[in-house]
């Protein structure tokens, strides 16, 4: 194999598996938070900026395996 | 592909010496445009607002409860409003000037070859990672001037047992990871909403890039929000350490 195919296979590694866990815990995030404004629905001011931090910080680790496959791709 | 994408923003030309890139230029024009504009608005503010005053009013008001709802009424959120609030509005406006149309086909020739004059604020690291530099040392002064600066120490060196002395280096590390984090979340979400984009017109130029682009302008405001609130929220946890600590005892 050489250097150029095994960085794309690399990048596309790292970004495939870096994607995962952060998609499960996404759709726990958002599942649990319709859920409660399911229940209580005068509550969703106050439980969708929320929501949004938490998926945010969830996000991270996808987005740290986004950043090592483009400074792979292109640094 | 030919898709023409890289890490570092491009030199547009050199200052005496010094490198102005196109980040650079539209962080400095950007800058000055909303301190004109909130100095504008500011001064020809009146008891019964106009369209523009009523606008920030509402936005200002709106973010100042929102600060005071994490941090609790009064001294501490006044203080931190100011830092929190211009990280958000600059976040935001740099941001969202990536959707003026038109922008991206004016290109300048830099003595190699041709550059776009206009790129993502934030998809430039070394500005993201000043912004959180100054975030990340304002929460340590705070930590510092509530818990006093022997406690400060205490928190990070630990001689009592080997499981504190762990735990104590665990928390320095975490403070080093705080960089880290904030950082690259907010540079690599602009950064891939900007790669995304030149791809999806690259392979299907037509409608198809509208839903992406429609993704990028939510998180493009979810992380100028995230940002911030991230900032807040560190902040003062960092101004509540002491009560936390007798809380534990």
């Amino acid at each position: 194999m050489d250097i150029e195919a095994a960085k794309y296979l690399a990048a596309g590694l790292a970004i495939g598996l870096g994607a995962l866990g952060p998609g499960i815990g996404e759709g726990i995030a958002a599942s649990k938070a319709l859920e409660s404004i399911g229940r209580n629905p005068e509550a969703s001011g106050k439980v969708a900026p929320l929501m949004f931090v938490a998926m945010a910080i969830t996000e991270s680790t996808a987005i740290y395996a986004l950043v090592v496959a483009l400074i792979i791709l292109f640094g | 592909m030919d898709l023409n994408i890289s890490l570092a923003p491009d030199i547009l030309f050199s200052l005496a010496g010094f490198p102005v890139t196109n980040t650079l230029l539209w962080s400095v024009v950007l800058s000055v445009f909303l301190m004109l504009f909130f100095v504008l608005i500011a001064r020809s503010a009146k008891l019964i607002p106009g369209r523009w005053q009523n606008f920030i009013e509402l936005l200002v008001d709106g973010s100042y409860s929102f600060v005071e709802s994490i941090t609790g009424p009064g001294e501490k959120a006044k203080r931190v409003f100011p830092l929190v609030f211009t990280m958000f509005i600059f976040t935001l406006v740099a941001n969202l000037a990536v959707y003026i149309p038109g922008q991206a086909a004016i290109t300048v020739y830099n003595g190699e070859g041709f550059v776009p004059v206009f790129r993502a604020v934030m998809s430039d690291y070394g500005l993201v990672l000043i912004m959180t530099l100054i975030s990340v040392l304002v929460m340590q002064i705070v930590a510092i001037i509530t818990a006093g600066p022997w406690k400060y120490l205490g928190r990070f060196i630990n001689l009592k047992n080997p499981l504190a002395f762990f735990l104590g280096l665990m928390e320095l590390v975490g403070e080093l990871a705080k960089i880290i984090s904030l950082s690259f979340r907010l540079f690599g979400n602009i950064f891939a909403g900007e790669v995304l984009g030149s791809v999806i017109l690259f392979l299907a130029p037509f409608f198809m890039p509208l839903p992406f682009q429609f993704l990028g302008l939510l998180s493009a405001v979810v992380q100028a929000f995230v940002f911030s609130v991230l900032t807040l929220v560190f902040i003062s946890m960092a101004s509540e350490m002491p009560a936390e600590e007798e809380a534990k005892v």
